[in-house]
């Protein structure tokens, strides 16, 4: 029991620090690392170690020193052969502060475990599927998960699993509507504009609402989903992850 | 390279059955009472004064429910447009990505010409290939282009009549805004404020396109304002550069005012260089995150007020300067400015005299203005977030004044913020290249999230503010309506005499609001961003509205 007590700790302890430089936001990193994973993979490969004499991970570039000369190099390309990339500015802001820490976020600082035992955990004690999908599986109440290691960097997962709150995504906030005839409507938003909103509900069905024919409105600011940090172990958690981070859609 | 003119699809017909008057003949006289003719639109911001107000009443708050769409123009381009239309005597010119001008039939929207300029394949543009509009005068349209070029083109056959060299694009200046003519002079400045340029204003001959003037928004050592480029402190300060003025930016992308009276023309003038990295440049950086009014003969400066004294915000100051005569019955004519940094404004307009200035969203990058007017800076802590964000309170979105509400409306982004990254490196100057120096973040949006690929923020997350529509009184700077949408809106704005309001926003709707309340009154989906100003026309007995949104140019009218 003491140990599992000291290695709960290690886990808060790992989420309240920050993993990397803070001037780069943690929402800049994530999205730089989709991009990095679509654009830039290819060539500089996972570890970013893939081009001879360039190491993305420990900041080895032949020319770059500062951000805006990567800014630069990216835009431009360069002699070797690296392509233009024509970004707009959230774009390279993003992949530039996931290049500046990779070794900060990745799984080599965030703690994985066994994919296969993760599985497990994903369709058993976890009960995820009870509101999470996985390509033909489970419930579309939640977020669908066939991409999440994806989109998604390690530590933003691992937080996901221990803060859902600290996580989740306006778009993805459980609403709850009343039209004017008194239908009761609870689900999640996908959409929403000045006059209209769409939904879907909890039994998985989709509405496209009229804001102007709802009497009530309500947006959680709370996540339905559990924190795992009380019921899993450390390991177990690792494991969960190391499932996720597997997930990387079609 | 003078570009090509390509005559239209079925351009012979199309002459054949239609009435249209080619002829522009746009005088100076007709410029200066643009308001006498509101079937015309005959300047980027409708008249001199940029008031963006038409005073057609055709369409009424009681029957604009009945607007149905006349006609569509798509672009065959793709990228945000943000053109303004002129239109003249049943003609409206316009200009579509990159550099082409096109003359439609403004009651069908059939093209009679487009004259297609390719600018230079090396041109550094900041921020998007724009152009926002022609300029006219005469039987000639004039255009900046996105390789710092200007071009006379003839109104009637879209053939190019001169070429003038404006700045060098390799150094990364352009010109995206409409000109302003005035006179026998058209006036146009330079964009590029993250390439390091330094920025001016200049004035060129209508017939050949000699340079008249020319004022440099960043003054040289010596002359009046270069006190404002301090210098470098005795200690070692490895940031401090004792030249920083050579590339203090001061860029210039939104059309400029004028009033006939003063003979001055106003211009907002945009974000210094580098935009973020204060230590590299100390001082309050003139003429940067200012309003300059210059005499148009000259170009001699008259006077100027900055808005943001050493602006470490990027807080353009390129706003459309909107005039207005006898402000709150004192017989004091004023401009008046909803700025970036979230602060609307009244200046006198002969003199430059601070009058008024308010926060019209949150503002906590300063605190309070002293009786001059200059602000008490309140720079956050490290990590803290700033308000407005760091696309600012308003931007370049065309403000609207009502002279039968007496209201200002300004597009507005509330409750935005941006976290700044304080450094203490010199951000080292390249010829061409981004000179922005350490960048905000925007706050608000989900740490570890991932980005849902739209900047410069996302539409769906509360905490990172929200579009609106705001109904400012200018006598006070008060409040007077607001209309809250729920993405952000980088539309311009119309106002008409039967107190009409037009908008878009980023959700795709253009909307129409009673200007005296703000209620919504009509509304359609266009089905894509709007990022440009509506406009209104009448061709004989039709008033009509028009708006771009995404590649599409709609106009809207009541059939009879």
């Amino acid at each position: 029991m003491a140990a599992v007590v000291c290695a709960l700790g290690a886990i808060a302890a790992l989420a309240q620090t920050p993993l990397h430089d803070p001037q780069y936001t943690d929402a800049d990193i994530a999205y730089g690392a989709t991009l990095y994973t679509s654009r830039c993979v290819t060539c500089h490969g996972p570890q970013g170690d893939g081009i001879g004499g360039v190491n993305l991970r420990t900041g080895a570039f032949k020319t770059a020193v500062t951000d805006r000369d990567l800014d630069r190099v990216i835009r431009n390309g360069s002699p070797a052969g690296m392509p233009k990339f024509d970004l707009d500015a959230a774009e390279m802001a993003g992949v530039i502060a996931y290049i500046r820490n990779m070794n900060a976020i990745d799984a080599s600082t965030v703690k994985t475990g066994d994919a296969v035992r993760g599985r497990a955990l994903f369709a058993g004690k976890g009960n995820c599927t009870s509101c999470h999908r996985v390509g033909p599986e489970g419930s579309r109440v939640a977020p669908n998960l066939s991409d999440i290691g994806a989109v998604r960097s390690p530590g933003s997962l691992e937080r996901s699993l221990l803060d859902p709150n600290s996580q989740m995504m306006p778009i993805n906030r459980p609403v709850r509507v009343v039209t004017k005839d008194g239908t009761v409507i609870n689900g999640r938003r996908l959409n929403e504009d000045t006059y209209g909103l769409q939904i879907i509900d909890d039994r998985e069905r989709l509405h496209s609402l009229v804001k102007a024919d709802l009497r009530e409105y309500t947006i959680a600011k709370t996540s339905p989903m559990p924190s795992f940090k009380e019921t899993f172990s450390m390991g177990e958690v690792a494991d969960l992850l190391a499932y996720l981070l597997t997930l990387k859609g079609q | 390279m003078i570009g090509r003119r390509v005559w239209a699809w079925g351009l012979a017909s199309l002459v054949g059955l239609t009435s249209v008057q080619l002829e522009g003949q746009v005088t100076f006289q007709r410029l200066t009472a643009a308001p006498s003719e509101p079937q015309n639109w005959l300047t980027y911001s409708g008249n001199y004064h940029s008031t963006r107000y038409s005073p057609l009443t055709q369409i009424t708050p009681a029957n604009v429910k009945n607007l149905k769409l006349q006609w569509v123009y798509q672009a065959p381009v793709a990228g945000n447009w943000q053109t303004t239309p002129l239109v003249v005597d049943g003609m409206m010119y316009i200009t579509q990505r990159l550099n082409d001008v096109v003359a439609l039939d403004a009651t069908t929207g059939r093209a009679l010409w487009i004259y297609r300029y390719t600018p230079d394949a090396d041109r550094i543009v900041c921020c998007g290939a724009n152009n926002r509009g022609v300029a006219i005068l005469g039987d000639t349209l004039f255009m900046g282009t996105l390789d710092a070029q200007l071009i006379a083109i003839d109104v009637t056959s879209g053939r190019a009549l001169w070429k003038t060299a404006v700045a060098n694009t390799k150094s990364g200046y352009s010109i995206t805004h409409a000109p302003l003519v005035v006179k026998d002079k058209v006036v146009v400045g330079v964009g590029g404020g993250e390439y390091g340029i330094r920025g001016f204003i200049a004035a060129y001959d209508v017939k050949t396109g000699k340079e008249a003037w020319r004022f440099y928004t960043i003054p040289a050592p010596g002359e009046p304002g270069s006190e404002t480029w301090e210098r470098c402190p005795p200690q070692t300060v490895t940031a401090c550069d004792p030249d920083a003025w050579k590339h203090g930016g001061g860029s210039i992308w939104m059309t400029g005012s004028y009033d006939p009276q003063l003979n001055l023309t106003y211009w907002g003038v945009g974000n210094v260089g580098p935009d973020y990295n204060g230590a590299q440049r100390p001082g309050d950086n003139l003429y940067t995150a200012s309003i300059v009014a210059l005499d148009m003969d000259t170009g001699k400066r008259r006077w100027h007020y900055q808005f943001t004294p050493h602006d470490v915000y990027d807080y353009d100051s390129v706003q459309v300067p909107v005039l207005i005569d006898n402000w709150a019955n004192t017989g004091i004519n004023v401009v008046a400015w909803a700025n970036r940094n979230g602060n609307f404004y009244i200046l006198d307009r002969a003199t430059g005299r601070f009058l008024l200035g308010k926060p019209f969203v949150k503002v906590n990058w300063m605190s309070e203005f002293d009786e001059r007017g200059r602000p008490m800076q309140t720079p956050q802590p490290e990590g803290q977030p700033t308000y407005p964000g760091n696309q600012g309170g308003t931007n370049w979105y065309s403000p609207s004044y009502s002279v039968r509400t007496g209201l200002f409306y300004v597009s507005a982004w509330e409750d935005y913020a941006s976290i700044y990254s304080l450094s203490t490196a010199q951000a080292p100057y390249r010829e061409g290249a981004n000179f922005g120096g350490s960048g905000p973040r925007n706050f608000g949006a989900v740490p570890g999230a991932p980005g849902l690929g739209r900047s410069p923020i996302n539409t769906w997350t509360e905490a990172a503010g929200h579009g609106a529509v705001i109904a400012l009184d200018p006598k006070t700077g008060q409040e007077r309506w607001k209309f809250k949408m729920t993405d952000v809106t980088d539309s311009g704005i119309l106002t008409t005499a039967s107190d009409l309001l037009f908008t878009g926003g980023r959700e795709g709707y253009f909307q129409a609001l009673d200007a005296r309340t703000g209620a919504l009154l009509w509304k359609t989906n266009l089905g894509a961003a709007i990022n440009s100003g509506p406009i209104s026309y009448r061709v004989g007995n039709k008033q009509y509205v028009s708006i771009v949104s995404g590649l599409s140019l709609f106009a809207f009218a009541i059939d009879e």
